[in-house]
């Protein structure tokens, strides 16, 4: 497939997106019956579930943790989930963005408050589109709220990408592909804090800077959806 | 699945106080000073059966890379280009608590943070590796081995990466009869094609401190850890936020600026090595 053109002529990206637009964005919260914290987060054309179980029991019982809650991570793409069928096995990159993912969660759950349990995530992209762990981790977050553990703050995350020399919020797959950096961006927005932090491609340091702060303003309106989304859910107003 | 890691060693937890109130003074449990790397000892070509091979010592930490070569096909959406292929294996002799078996998360993250060092700037020239356009390429195939465990395993693997493909040289190829290729291992010639060099700079956050190559203690009890790859133009190649903690965007400029110092240092050794291998490598094993 031929490099197609990523930023146009009037500035604008290839799907008419301004550099520092979001992709539309749809957040549901609870919408698994099973799990005892679900979320449905879309951007764009990337869809992606995550469920949250615990925290319960831990089988393998040797794996207790005696003073915290140990945390499990699966980010799973779904094979039906990409232009080539993916394999349902773990692939290295699953492997990677579990451990990201779950190291991003550590910062933010009270693990603390249950020892000698687990809290289950399960992350499981449908359709993805670029951005899939960025998304996945800002489902798993609603999840974790929606199963009702205390956390010191959601988690937020977007990827930001260089395409044809101009940095760019929310990278598709098209600009992820072909363009080049890809820097995956988790904070705490409330507490200033990243906690995930990735970069695949190339960026002077002042590029980085920028990024970062490109990250941050998208960060901080995911963080308003997330917190409309669960308003939504959890907020009742006394009818008449 | 990814799992809070729970065969820890319980040791340095005890040891985190102590830490911390050295590194108020200034001070690291090894006598070294927070921006400081451990001695760095760098072997070209101990395994002279590979077609590239260096020995990295990072203090105690140990890591040996091989790169072996085979001719292969490429890969469907990149027809034009060779194969780069880095894999990190962990394996049981290194520490107490790896055990047997297929690599595990830590050491997957660690060879894919790498690779993606490599392959963004361009640092194999992967498309002067295509033998038959289309159709036979060069694979290279990358292998980091830890051989002994004492923290920082990333930078000790990508000095080592570097230093092997810096002295990687291609088998002769004698003869290609239609899709055929038949190459003589005996005859290397050709150096693999690189552009430039690309390092990696890890740094950990204790208690609010940001140190520079964490050895395992420190390692065991960061908060997180950030590596930081800087090829040698000083651009960012490559970054990866390890750990279960997060840094404030002051903590990550810090960061970056001072891996940016300690990057220059490392191509600089690196750059001494390749020039005079006769006196700057050292035999190690």
């Amino acid at each position: 497939m031929e490099k197609p053109v990523l930023i146009r002529e009037d500035g604008l990206r290839h799907d008419g997106r301004r550099p520092d637009e979001l992709r539309p964005i749809r957040m549901e919260v609870g919408i698994l019956k099973n799990a005892d914290g679900s979320a449905l987060v879309q951007f764009g054309k990337t869809k992606v579930i995550a469920a949250v179980y615990g925290p319960r029991e831990i089988h393998p019982k040797h794996l207790t943790l005696p003073d915290r809650a140990l945390i499990r991570c699966r980010y799973h793409m779904a094979p039906f989930s990409t232009s080539e069928r993916k394999s349902p096995a773990p692939s290295r990159r699953e492997i990677e963005l579990s451990k990201v993912i779950r190291e991003a969660l550590e910062a933010t759950i009270f693990t603390e408050y249950f020892p000698r349990t687990t809290i289950d995530v399960f992350i499981e992209v449908l359709q993805a589109d670029g951005g899939t762990r960025t998304a996945g981790l800002t489902a798993a977050s609603l999840a974790v709220v929606d199963a009702g553990i205390p956390m010191k703050d959601l988690v937020a995350a977007v990827a930001v990408g260089k395409v044809d020399g101009v940095l760019v919020l929310d990278i598709d797959e098209i600009e992820d592909e072909f363009g080049e950096a890809d820097m995956p961006v988790a904070m705490m927005p409330s507490l200033d804090r990243i906690v995930l932090l990735q970069l695949n491609g190339v960026l002077t340091r002042e590029e980085f800077r920028n990024a970062l702060e490109l990250a941050k303003k998208g960060i901080m309106e995911i963080y308003r959806l997330q917190k409309e989304s669960l308003t939504k859910k959890y907020l009742m107003y006394p009818e008449e | 699945m990814s799992l809070t890691p729970t065969s820890q060693p319980i040791m340095p937890r005890l040891k985190r106080d102590t830490l911390i109130s050295l590194l108020k003074k200034g001070n690291r449990i090894d006598g070294r000073a927070p921006e400081d790397y451990r001695p760095i000892t760098i072997q070209l070509n101990p395994i002279p059966k590979a077609e590239g091979s260096a020995l990295v010592k990072i203090g105690d930490t140990m890591v040996m890379t091989g790169v072996k070569t085979e001719i292969g096909e490429p890969f469907r959406d990149r027809p034009f280009e060779g194969v780069l292929q880095v894999h990190a294996e962990y394996v049981p002799l290194a520490s107490p608590s790896f055990e047997p078996g297929p690599p595990d998360e830590n050491a997957i993250e660690a060879a894919r943070v790498i690779d993606r060092c490599l392959r963004e700037p361009k640092a194999i020239k992967l498309d002067e590796l295509v033998i038959i356009p289309g159709r036979k390429v060069w694979v290279i195939f990358n292998d980091i081995y830890l051989i002994d465990h004492d923290g920082n395993v990333v930078d000790a693997g990508a000095l080592a990466t570097m230093a092997a493909l810096n002295t990687t040289k291609l088998p002769k190829i004698i003869g290609i009869e239609g899709d055929n290729v038949v190459i003589d291992r005996g005859v290397r010639e050709t150096p693999l094609p690189l552009s430039l060099n690309v390092v990696t700079v890890t740094l950990a956050k204790i208690g609010g401190y940001i140190i520079v190559d964490p050895n395992l203690d420190e390692e065991l009890i960061a908060d997180a850890r950030l590596t930081i790859g800087f090829d040698s133009l000083g651009r960012i190649v490559g970054l990866q936020k390890m750990g279960m903690s997060g840094f404030t965007r002051s903590e990550l400029d810090y960061a970056i600026d001072l891996a940016f110092k300690k990057a220059k240092e490392l191509h600089e050794l690196l750059e001494k090595v390749l020039k005079n291998p006769e006196t700057a490598s050292k035999p190690i094993v």
